[in-house]
């Protein structure tokens, strides 16, 4: 079964121990000054953001139907069965579609190495596939970020939402959006606010490029036949025309 | 034309692509030893720039004069054609070479470009758009080879490659289709990025239609700078009337933008005070003005307006893959993109480089007569239209 994480930005308190611990599972360098950026970078897989006195977690929200995945022209993206978005640096070209078409802004290009990856949150899919908790919700020491089976994580979110209505904007992002997330999210004010983005539509985006690439057996065989049968007649024009011309030759 | 000035002309172009060169090898040098960082102004909001807008959106589309018409030549038999077909197919050629060129600057990892051919993935467009362009370059690779074969007199090579030259033709129609239509379709997966005054589920009828659009003008503007660089005579009658059928074209293109338009109700946009409107008006101008001239046969039948007509469609084709690709995407970023100087160096020395080569070619291969070539045409006199592909 596909696993999950749910957020609750209602119980984060800013300590910012998840991306410590995220840093060192993933070997990127971790300090204040790296703490004080509140934006997703190569070297920064996940970060708390700062809204007034409420956070809102980044990081990559391992889509169930990823964009990212569908556009890689190599595949390095993947989707694994227990939910991770695995990227593999071997395959990749750097051609930077998938930041483009990631609909969260969330990959990240190593823009000043001469040899870059990509870099994003892997939902650790190493330890996942151990059948351990991602790093961020092992060291998560209020239980903001919660990791486990996506079915039950829906089920405690909404159970959450019904005990205390007062406390919680009634949605959990991350259900429909862009055909469903593994990251779940829960807030007190609307999701806005926190710089999540709402627009998004609840389909999968892979399925808006799949219309047009499923055109083309047919627009190659249609073209292949109309180009063949256009050549044979604009041909055999000419060819009727000289043996006209050849006929009316031997009658004169 | 006083052969004179025409070699002062030349000498100060060819000063200018000189500069342009250096330039453009220094920059390579940056892109190489300090990355895509130190070589661009891009960024993790806003990873494709001028490198993708320009060189390999507005490269692929300029080089669709050669599939239409090498259809218009061999499919279609539409023999007088033939006397401007090998310019255009030297100009596709040379496009997907200078395409393939900019991507190894683009890319980050330029030495794996050929892992799509091996490392597949069918959901992908830009999959496709690999394996088509990688395709039709060969494609066209094969359709100007007999140029060279006729220039070493290599008859029975000659003989060989014409007996596969129709369903060649074919093949590359149908690759560029798909890919002209495709390079639309990468942008289909933005919808909430792509600014709605471009964004439709249409974008790869559109970029088709506007590529053949681009292929028609550069056909019209290579032909008439080939005329006064080689003092070689305009086909000035074929010329028009291909500027009437950009003409039909180019209404058929804005019919359907702007019925695309209407229907999606993006059309109430245009009263937003954007940059994004702003840039939509130029766009449409530099389509729409040189579409009511073309109608026109005071324009048609005179080479300069002919000409000036044809650079509007080529500018106007620009401007719609750069809203496309970058000042319709700016705003959704929440970033602000101009190109660092090292990516237009590298854009503009492409550019020289094609016309460079193109020139060079021009002079050693029989691109616009069959051998034997006479020495110095003398200009104002007729090249006879004769059949392009000599036995």
């Amino acid at each position: 079964m596909p696993k999950a994480i749910l957020y609750d930005s209602t119980m984060c308190v800013g300590c910012r121990l998840c991306e410590k611990a995220c840093a060192e599972h993933h070997t990127l360098p971790y300090n204040d000054d790296i703490a004080k950026e509140e934006k997703l970078s190569a070297h920064k897989l996940t970060a708390i953001t700062t809204h007034g006195d409420k956070f809102m977690r980044r990081f990559c929200m391992n889509c169930v139907s990823p964009t990212c995945a569908s556009v890689c022209p190599v595949a390095a993206l993947k989707k694994s069965a227990l939910g991770p978005v695995t990227y593999d640096s071997t395959r990749c070209i750097g051609c930077r579609y998938c930041m483009l078409a990631c609909p969260y802004q969330v990959p990240t290009y190593q823009w000043n190495n001469r040899l870059p990856v990509v870099k994003k949150c892997d939902m650790c899919a190493d330890r996942v596939a151990m059948g351990l908790q991602t790093a961020c919700a092992e060291a998560c020491p209020t239980g903001a970020t919660k990791f486990g089976e996506r079915d039950e994580l829906i089920a405690e979110a909404r159970q959450r939402l019904a005990a205390n209505p007062g406390q919680y904007y009634s949605k959990i992002y991350g259900l429909e959006e862009v055909g469903g997330t593994s990251m779940l999210l829960l807030s007190a004010v609307p999701f806005e606010e926190l710089g999540v983005k709402v627009s998004l539509p609840h389909e999968p985006l892979p399925m808006l490029t799949w219309h047009a690439l499923s055109e083309i057996p047919t627009i190659v065989s249609v073209f292949g036949v109309l180009l063949g049968g256009v050549w044979w007649i604009s041909h055999r024009k000419e060819e009727v025309a000289a043996a006209e011309q050849a006929e009316r030759e031997k009658k004169s | 034309m006083m052969p004179n000035d025409n070699r002062q002309q030349l000498s100060f172009w060819q000063a200018i692509a000189t500069v342009v060169m250096v330039a453009g090898f220094y920059a390579s040098y940056v892109r190489i030893t300090q990355g895509l960082g130190g070589a661009t102004n891009l960024s993790d909001q806003f990873p494709w720039g001028l490198w993708i807008g320009f060189d390999i959106l507005c490269g692929v589309g300029l080089a669709a004069g050669g599939f239409t018409l090498a259809a218009t030549v061999h499919i279609f038999n539409i023999e007088r054609y033939k006397a401007i077909l090998r310019p255009a197919i030297l100009t596709a050629f040379l496009g997907y070479l200078l395409v393939v060129l900019a991507l190894m600057f683009d890319l980050g990892l330029p030495y794996r470009i050929w892992h799509p051919l091996v490392m597949w993935n069918p959901h992908s467009v830009m999959f496709e758009v690999g394996w088509c362009v990688t395709l039709y370059t060969t494609v066209l690779a094969l359709e100007f080879v007999p140029v060279v074969f006729e220039r070493f007199r290599w008859t029975k090579a000659l003989k060989i490659m014409r007996a596969f030259l129709i369903p060649l033709v074919i093949l590359g129609v149908i690759l560029s289709t798909l890919h002209q239509s495709s390079l639309g379709s990468l942008y289909l997966i933005v919808p909430e990025k792509l600014y709605p005054l471009w964004y439709t589920p249409l974008l790869p009828l559109m970029f088709f239609v506007s590529a053949l659009c681009a292929g028609l003008a550069m056909t019209i503007f290579e032909s008439w700078q080939s005329s006064k660089a080689f003092g070689k005579h305009l086909e000035l009658p074929l010329l028009s009337s291909m500027g009437r059928v950009l003409a039909v074209l180019l209404s058929v293109y804005m019919t359907l933008r702007f019925v695309d338009l209407w229907n999606r109700g993006a059309l109430r946009l245009l009263v937003a005070r954007r940059t994004e409107t702003y840039l939509f008006a130029l766009e449409i101008a530099l389509f729409v003005v040189p579409m009511f001239l073309l109608f026109r046969k005071r324009v048609y039948s005179n080479p300069h307006a002919l000409y000036g007509s044809a650079v509007l469609v080529l500018f106007g084709f620009v401007a719609n893959r750069l809203n496309v690709s970058v000042t319709g995407i700016e705003a959704a970023s929440g970033t602000y993109y101009f190109p660092k100087w090292t990516e237009i160096a590298v854009t503009l020395a492409i550019v020289a480089l094609g016309f460079t080569i193109f020139r060079f070619a021009c002079k050693h291969l029989p691109i616009f007569a069959p051998l034997p070539v006479v020495e110095r045409v003398p200009s104002r006199v007729p090249v006879p239209s004769v059949p392009v592909e000599a036995d």
